[in-house]
């Protein structure tokens, strides 16, 4: 087990329901209780996730993958409305999102058809498309939620495993660019009969390019939070003394917009403080895979990283306004059920891989 | 060991290395958001914290209460009045239509009353409010307000309204208050927040704009601390608004009251001042209009009817009229005449009917002439020829000198806009404005009050009670402010000869009390309450030496507009004179027949606090006088019980 990992993660979780209890105006039932209960169950859930032999994880990855696959599926035609999206499924009183699970289902595909691939084949064509297509497959599923940052970070993800795996430059040069051909492309289709994203989408692109054009509108929730960070300065407002969140000027406090409250509260030493431990996390998983023996869980854990990485760089990316907002969940801070469990699941996989790193397979 | 091994596997090391890239580049990456938050954090934080400032504090202006305009005997004439009104917001509103719709359900609003209100919103920024409806019952105000969750973008308020009591019997005193435009925006030199209030209502005319600075009070600030929505957290601090003064007024409200029904067929104007106090209890003009229909806000087809109306309701006749003060004018002539030594009181003047110089004839108004006339029965029987004489012997000069000391071309200093300063003729001012030499005739015309001459009612109102009591009588409008009496103007002695004041006394006495006196007819028998004036007619058109011959027509046989303006200044009682008055009918016709009656009556109502009885009058005059207070005293009742 990777003890500073685990502590690392209790402590963020902790300061987590320290925000909810101050963002709830000092309300300790209405957000901070039951994340602490769901916390603990995912920590229980990391723990046996962590014991279980790597073994057994590198069989189960075709199943998670094409699972969430399965789901994906079944979420664009009997998926729940939230947020201007279809995206969600809902079991009795647990709601979640689909493409959670098939980032998870995809870093552990690849990292098994990786670990199965010769390397000598890495960079040859048709052992490129092969994954390419395991990479699009969920994309194209994802971004007609619609959702095109989670697509976007499927994207990213997979094309960082096959990145790390040895797949040449060139591939990655070429791919850069055809990018901005993309990017016209789709701007190019707007307003046409056969647009790219729909207008909730552009509209979100637009809201980013422009924030302070609608003040009240789609770009109100950028310039509050921007103001709540600002005026935060270097110490902070003191705990519970954010004017921006505790008077309701920030919209979704408590789930994606939480990190505008550390950083009005703490200030830039609050937020600076999160960003160095979830740096921290980086770096201990970065060093635990390139130490690991085994390739599947060398590659599972920086896949897993990665999506760990893109969860808080994308958050905390939007708040401060530099990317649109994406609706991507603080990690182990942000209130909600489901990403919770992933990430203390995904944490599970990094742990059993690293307990089982010095078993090397043929 | 471990180490030697893994430099072996070639293949791990090249995982190892994008490994490492891929670390490497996830920190470079949070470098940039710490970038980024030291940017908004540190560097520009000063601006969010201002930012976050105004989101938190919302700062609202607290309107004074306008203060109160009271008459001389306390009694309210211009109040505050609460209204309660719903206003709309677009923006918050989202759809107005269907919001109105709810509205209608509750409370009546008619569907031409919805249209207008849309058309107001599509041309409003839609964070304007705009208003559905005014002066609802306190009942339906509950019904909406308590019904407001589903009534996006209303918003119920309670707002003072002014409100005047004495409607068109004061309006031209008191004015009206009205919503800042443009032209006042210019004339406002002091920069006062209150004016910044949407729809604060200033005053326009009158009193009301005279006294707005001490009426309109002083703003408050309130601060509050609010949340997302609006809604009030906590106050922070309060500066409450301090109510404008009170003002009490001179004017006496029932003798106002009087005067107007007295006059009011005609286009007329009476002015009271009390000899006492200088203060002015009556100052009507007539025809009036009702100031809360400018309050209330009228269409556009009453505006332009009040406007362009041939009476010109909205002006005030007794301070903004210009007149020629015609045979009110002899006193001064005859004052500057005594004063100057040029004319022996005992002396006789002949009248022929005419005076002729350089070949053109000045008529005087009894074509046969007066025959012999001393100066008391010149004025007795306002002989144009005796005035003529002695204007002439007198000069322009002099009668100017003693014109000025009655106020005849002088500001009188009220707090009204459009106050008068008539028009006193001298040689320079005919030299500077017509470049004309002044001859003869002009001080021949002067001497009986016509020609350049031009006086506001007022002005002979305070020519006259200066002629009563020998002293500077300074008219005044305002009694107290705040209930701080406000000081009596100094009363000078005029530098005028008290037996020169006598013998002109005298000689207005005979006006009224003697047979021969133009204003006979108008005499008191009440021994307490004797009348004393002057009458005057003014005449408008020229007449032609041919008409003269014909026969000069008379009032009844010319159009209105030609016909000549009716003056009467007098005071009473004789003895110890009270009060002082001014009566001008536009195109009246004969000063003795229309306004004289008109200043008796008055001003025994002023004697007696009442409608006068019977007995002040001749006996043979009482059946008309009579029916013509019976008449007021009906419609006054009338009044009365409309108000309840």
């Amino acid at each position: 087990m990777h003890w500073p990992l685990v502590i690392l993660v209790l402590v963020i979780g902790t300061f987590g329901f320290i925000m909810l209890y101050s963002v709830a105006e000092g309300d300790f039932e209405k957000w901070a209780r039951p994340q602490i209960e769901r916390f603990v169950i995912g920590f229980v859930f990391m723990i046996i996730i962590g014991l279980i032999h790597i073994d057994f994880w590198r069989v189960c990855s075709p199943f998670v993958y094409f699972f969430g696959i399965f789901l994906l599926i079944f979420v664009l035609f009997f998926g729940d409305y939230g947020g201007g999206a279809r995206r969600w499924l809902e079991f009795g009183s647990f709601r979640f999102q689909p493409s959670e699970i098939i980032k998870v289902g995809l870093v552990m595909f690849l990292a098994i058809y990786y670990d199965w691939l010769q390397p000598a084949k890495v960079s040859k064509i048709f052992w490129v498309c092969i994954p390419a297509t395991i990479i699009l497959l969920p994309t194209a599923l994802v971004i007609p939620q619609p959702d095109l940052g989670t697509g976007t970070l499927i994207a990213i993800t997979g094309l960082t495993i096959m990145f790390v795996a040895g797949v040449h430059y060139l591939y990655f040069l070429g791919g850069l660019l055809l990018l901005p051909g993309l990017l016209g492309l789709i701007f190019y289709s707007r307003g046409t009969s056969w647009q790219l994203v729909t207008d909730y989408q552009f509209g979100r692109i637009d809201t980013f390019l422009n924030p302070t054009h609608d003040p009240l509108g789609e770009g109100y929730q950028i310039t509050q939070s921007k103001i709540a960070l600002g005026s935060g300065g270097l110490e902070g407002k003191g705990f519970m003394q954010g004017s921006q969140s505790q008077l309701d000027f920030l919209p979704q406090k408590h789930t994606d917009f939480i990190f505008t409250t550390i950083a009005e509260e703490f200030g830039f030493f609050g937020g600076v403080g999160l960003l160095l431990m979830y740096s921290v996390i980086i770096i201990f998983c970065i060093v635990s895979a390139t130490t690991n023996k085994n390739k599947f869980g060398s590659l599972l854990t920086i896949g897993l990283t990665t999506v760990f990485f893109t969860y808080f760089f994308i958050n905390i990316a939007a708040v401060t306004g530099m990317v649109p907002v994406t609706g991507v969940p603080l990690p182990l801070i942000s209130y909600g059920g489901s990403a919770m469990l992933v990430v203390l699941g995904t944490f599970g996989l990094i742990q059993s891989a690293h307990i089982h790193r010095l078993l090397k397979r043929d | 060991m471990e180490r030697i091994s893994f430099r072996k596997d070639l293949l791990n090391k090249k995982l190892g290395r994008r490994a490492f890239i891929l670390g490497a580049s996830q920190l470079v990456l949070v470098g940039f958001l710490i970038r980024r938050m030291r940017e908004l954090q540190l560097q520009e934080s000063e601006k969010y914290q201002l930012l976050a400032e105004e989101n938190r504090i919302d700062i609202r202006i607290l309107p004074p209460m306008r203060g109160i305009i009271f008459d001389g005997d306390g009694r309210p004439l211009a109040k505050n009045r609460e209204n309660y009104r719903l206003r709309i917001i677009k923006e918050k509103a989202k759809d107005p239509r269907a919001v109105l719709k709810n509205v209608s359900s509750l409370i009546l609003l008619r569907d031409e009353r919805k249209a207008d209100i849309l058309s107001e919103i599509e041309r409003k920024k839609p964070y304007i409010p705009v208003t559905v409806i005014e002066n609802i019952s306190w009942k339906d105000f509950i019904r909406v307000t308590v019904n407001l969750p589903s009534l996006p973008g209303i918003v119920p308020e309670v707002v003072f309204k002014r409100f005047y009591l004495e409607d068109n019997f004061l309006a031209h005193v008191i004015g009206y208050v009205g919503s800042i435009s443009q032209s006042d925006l210019k004339t406002i030199s002091t920069v006062d927040p209150i004016l910044q209030i949407p729809d604060f209502q200033i005053g326009k005319v009158g009193v009301e704009k005279g006294l707005d600075s001490l009426l309109r009070g002083k703003v408050g600030l309130i601060r509050h601390e609010v949340n997302a929505s609006g809604r009030v957290i906590r106050k922070l601090n309060e500066d409450p608004s301090s109510s404008g003064k009170d003002i009490h007024l001179t004017i006496n409200t029932l003798l106002q009251e009087f005067a107007m029904y007295r006059i009011e067929e005609f286009s007329a104007s009476v002015v009271v001042i009390d000899l006492e106090t200088g203060g002015i209890l009556c100052l009507a003009s007539s025809p009036s209009f009702d100031p809360n229909q400018f309050v209330e806000g009228m269409s556009q087809k009453d505006w332009d009817s009040l406007r362009n109306s041939e009476n010109q309701p909205l002006a005030n006749r007794a301070i903004s009229g210009n007149y020629p003060p015609g045979s009110t004018f002899k006193m001064l002539v005859a004052i500057a005449g005594i004063e100057a030594g040029l004319i022996d009181p005992e002396e006789l003047i002949n009248c022929s009917g005419f005076y002729e110089i350089s070949d053109r004839k000045f008529h005087c108004w009894k074509a046969l002439g007066h025959g012999d006339k001393n100066l008391v029965e010149g004025i007795q029987e306002s002989c144009d020829v005796y005035f003529y004489t002695l204007a002439l012997r007198v000069g322009i000069d002099r009668i100017t000198e003693t014109a000025k000391k009655f106020g005849i071309g002088m500001a009188v200093p009220l707090p009204l806009p459009g106050v008068s300063k008539g028009l006193l003729p001298s040689k320079s001012w005919l030299k500077t404005n017509y470049k004309k030499q002044w001859v003869k005739g002009h001080t021949l015309n002067s001497g009986i009050g016509q020609g350049f001459l031009l006086s506001t009612p007022l002005q002979i109102a305070v020519m006259i009670a200066r002629l009563a009591t020998g002293l500077e009588v300074k008219p005044q409008l305002v009694k107290a402010i705040d209930g701080k009496p406000v000081k009596n103007q100094n009363k000078r002695m005029i530098g005028i000869k008290k037996t020169t004041f006598s013998i002109i006394q005298k000689a207005m006495f005979n006006v009224v009390n003697e047979k021969t006196g133009t204003a006979y007819k108008s005499r008191v028998v009440d021994k307490s309450k004797i009348l004393a004036g002057k009458t005057g007619t003014s005449q408008i058109r020229k007449i032609s030496e041919e008409e003269r011959l014909t026969g000069i027509k008379k009032n009844e046989e010319l159009p209105r507009a030609q016909r000549d303006h009716a003056l009467f200044a007098g005071y009473a009682p004789f003895i110890n004179p009270k009060y002082a008055i001014s009566v001008v009918v536009e195109h009246g016709g004969g000063g003795s027949k229309v306004a004289a009656p008109i200043a008796r009556d008055v001003l025994l109502f002023a004697l007696s606090g009442a409608i006068p009885a019977l007995n002040a009058y001749p006996i043979d005059q009482r059946n008309e006088v009579r029916l013509t207070l019976d008449k007021i005293r009906e419609k006054s009742a009338l009044k009365k019980t409309k108000r309840g």
